[in-house]
């Protein structure tokens, strides 16, 4: 019982995290390789904000995602934009760089052994649930990001913004025929699916350490799950995340060696029985 | 090539009765620094440890008595395939004399045997499985810093004396945690504790929350991790967050450095107990080493690894010298018959089965209160003398002793 509480805390942060990725393809058709470098960043923003201005957690969770949004913008427009009509492979290689880029910067400036950075006074303590002690602060994670989450798909599946982004996916051309601006449209995209990962970098702050790797450490797994849930698919990616979340966890406890190797054993075997992915849409020619 | 074949050359024709001529291959004793230089290790060994054997280079005025000496460095990233690709490279092509630091028992393990077939030198600064001077001894290896037996016996000695009797370990998954574990539950064992349980976690885990419920699950009263760096880090402030301590129970952390303490901060790290073999803080040498130190490291402060390289560096090449000669097998001889003295760990012996020997002490984290400022983190709690700090040489069945 307690396992699967653990379970779907450590879900919560691949599915905030997948989210953003698959946001990011399903309507860019980019792979977001500096997904785990803008997590990082977020976690970063937050640790400047205490040590530099003072600004406490709640401030950076509404900083750090303007601040890394705005860093995702300027990438867009930048270089992303030119790779749109080529290859996948493209995006991936230059999203990669940035990443191995902007963590190598900050290793050399902070190390590897990470920062510390506390647990908001208003979350710390915990509960007794009888079978577990819960911390305050982990429950606080799951609530803030499921709502998130699902916040996130209700706008993309469910309302006219969405439905205006998801037809510039499909036909880009005739979307802007109908006076929708395409090109910032997709920009803004791009800053929000950041700003996700940087959200999910200040959650992760008071639990981890604010460290220059944490996000190559997850980013893997991360994309494990992506794979899993089917590419571009939100609801699949917010599930899938809680789902191996749980699965991890209780591998944790009946065969803790295993713990790092399960995520990637079962995106061999879904991906060989249905290599879209759990929730991928099969007839979607890419 | 042809230097050397020319120096074989003279040596052959030289015939006895003269001292040995000047052996050191192609004129340059070249130093190999190894270690993790990305990852989770790369704090309290890494560049440090690279910035550690140049001064031991400059300390030792290489230049000024004409001994031309280089230094190379590379990352290992905690593989041992990566690291013996990078040994064998280094020891064939590179004409890298001798490889130092190599923290991570794993690629150290693996290297031992390397450098032995290549009658080369290691010395070992931050790698902790004590069979490296136990059953895996060789005669071009010395281990010099602190090992898991130390480790153990410090640590683990002082917990069980002041109660600390039910253990619950959480243990790096490889041969690390695999030998400080069984060490640690040797001592306990033989105290009259018991070991409730354990449970064993991949390297490199962020998260822990699931280990520590395990741990709070077993109601042990010490919660032993027998794992390092990030790893080590992470578990100590999970483990706050979970209310492990306010639940009656202890953390040990059997392998600290004072990188983890200056990363977790002191209001998490306060109050924890570690054995180490150097502080900084200890003496006017130790500081005067330290504040060099830091100005070429980011301010870091040297680990105890740091100063391993340092000292162990520089006996290496005052072995060196006396012998002149690089020949590995014949240097680390040298090395156990030469008595050490640096300004780090003093006057020291180094042991038939390759064991440095110096004293070992147990440091106690201070509290918030208690600190002056970064970097001031540590008080003494007792020093064990060098005789009683590490396994006694008959019981580590190193097939160099003879019995």
């Amino acid at each position: 019982m307690g396992q699967l509480l653990i379970g779907l805390i450590n879900g919560a942060f691949y599915a905030m995290l997948s989210l953003g990725l698959a946001v990011i393809f399903g309507l860019l058709n980019i792979i977001n390789f500096a997904h785990g470098a803008q997590y990082m960043l977020g976690a970063f923003v937050a640790y400047f904000a205490l040590q530099w201005a003072g600004l406490g957690y709640w401030w950076s969770l509404l900083l750090a995602p303007i601040a890394v949004g705005l860093f995702g913008i300027v990438l867009e427009r930048t270089m992303l934009k030119r790779l749109y009509h080529l290859d996948h492979l493209y995006g991936l290689l230059l999203t990669f760089g940035i990443a191995l880029i902007v963590q190598g910067v900050f290793r050399h400036e902070y190390g590897s052994s990470g920062l510390p950075y506390g647990i908001p006074s208003q979350l710390s303590g915990g509960y007794n649930l009888g079978f577990m002690f819960l911390p305050t602060y982990r429950a606080w994670v799951i609530v803030f990001s499921l709502a998130v989450c699902l916040a996130t798909w209700y706008v993309i599946e469910r309302t006219r913004l969405g439905s205006s982004l998801r037809a510039a996916t499909e036909n880009p051309a005739l979307v802007q025929a109908f006076g929708i601006n395409v090109p910032r449209m997709i920009t803004l995209t791009y800053g929000f699916g950041v700003a996700l990962a940087a959200l999910a970098g200040v959650l992760a702050a008071p639990i981890y350490q604010v460290n220059p790797l944490m996000g190559a450490d997850l980013i893997i797994v991360v994309f494990a799950v992506v794979v899993i849930g089917g590419l571009g698919s939100i609801m699949g990616s917010i599930v899938t995340g809680f789902a191996l979340g749980v699965v991890e966890g209780f591998t944790k406890f009946f065969y803790p060696e295993a713990s790092n190797t399960v995520i990637f054993v079962i995106m061999a075997v879904v991906l060989l029985v249905r290599p879209s992915g759990l929730f991928g849409r099969s007839t979607r020619a890419r | 090539m042809k230097v050397l074949g020319i120096a074989i050359l003279v040596a052959a024709l030289a015939v006895a009765a003269v001292p040995v001529h000047a052996q050191v291959s192609d004129g340059v004793i070249k130093i190999g620094v190894l270690n993790d230089q990305s990852s989770l290790y790369a704090d309290l060994a890494g560049q440090g440890s690279v910035v550690a054997a140049r001064m031991a280079v400059e300390d030792f005025g290489a230049d000024k008595k004409g001994m031309k000496v280089e230094i190379v460095s590379a990352d290992h990233q905690n593989k041992p395939d990566v690291g013996s690709s990078i040994a064998r490279q280094w020891l064939d092509v590179d004409k890298v004399d001798v490889i130092v630091d190599v923290p991570n028992s794993g690629v150290a393990l693996a290297l031992n045997q390397i450098v032995r077939e290549k009658g080369k030198a290691l010395l070992i600064s931050g790698a902790a499985t004590a069979d490296l001077t136990g059953k895996a001894c060789s005669p071009n290896t010395i281990h010099w810093t602190y090992d898991t037996w130390a480790l153990a016996n410090g640590t683990g000695n002082a917990i069980v004396k002041t109660g600390g009797d039910t253990w619950f370990f959480l243990t790096a998954d490889y041969a690390f945690g695999h030998a400080l574990e069984r060490d640690t539950e040797a001592v306990v064992v033989k105290a009259g504790g018991k070991v409730l349980g354990k449970v064993r976690h991949p390297l490199n885990t962020q998260d822990f929350s699931s280990f520590l419920l395990q741990a709070q699950a077993s109601k042990a009263k010490i919660i032993g991790l027998a794992n390092a760096g990030g790893d080590t880090t992470n578990a100590i402030k999970q483990a706050a967050e979970f209310g492990v301590v306010k639940g009656g129970q202890n953390l040990a952390g059997l392998l600290v450095f004072i990188t983890d303490v200056h990363a977790l901060g002191l209001d998490k790290a306060q109050g924890l107990i570690m054995t180490e073999t150097f502080y900084w803080d200890m003496n006017d040498k130790a500081r005067a080493f330290a504040k060099k130190f830091a100005e070429r490291d980011r301010q870091i402060h040297p680990t105890m690894i740091h100063a391993g390289v340092y000292s162990a560096t520089l006996h290496y090449l005052k072995a060196v010298e006396a012998l002149k000669s690089d020949d590995g097998t014949k240097v680390i001889a040298k090395m156990k018959e030469m008595p050490t003295d640096d300004p780090l760990f003093g006057k020291g012996t180094i042991r038939a089965d390759g064991r440095k020997v110096h004293p070992a002490y147990l440091f106690e984290v201070k509290k918030p209160s208690e600190s002056k400022g970064p970097w001031d983190y540590y008080k003494l709690r007792s020093t064990i003398p060098a005789e009683q700090a590490f396994r006694p040489i008959d019981q580590g069945d190193c097939p160099l002793v003879k019995k």
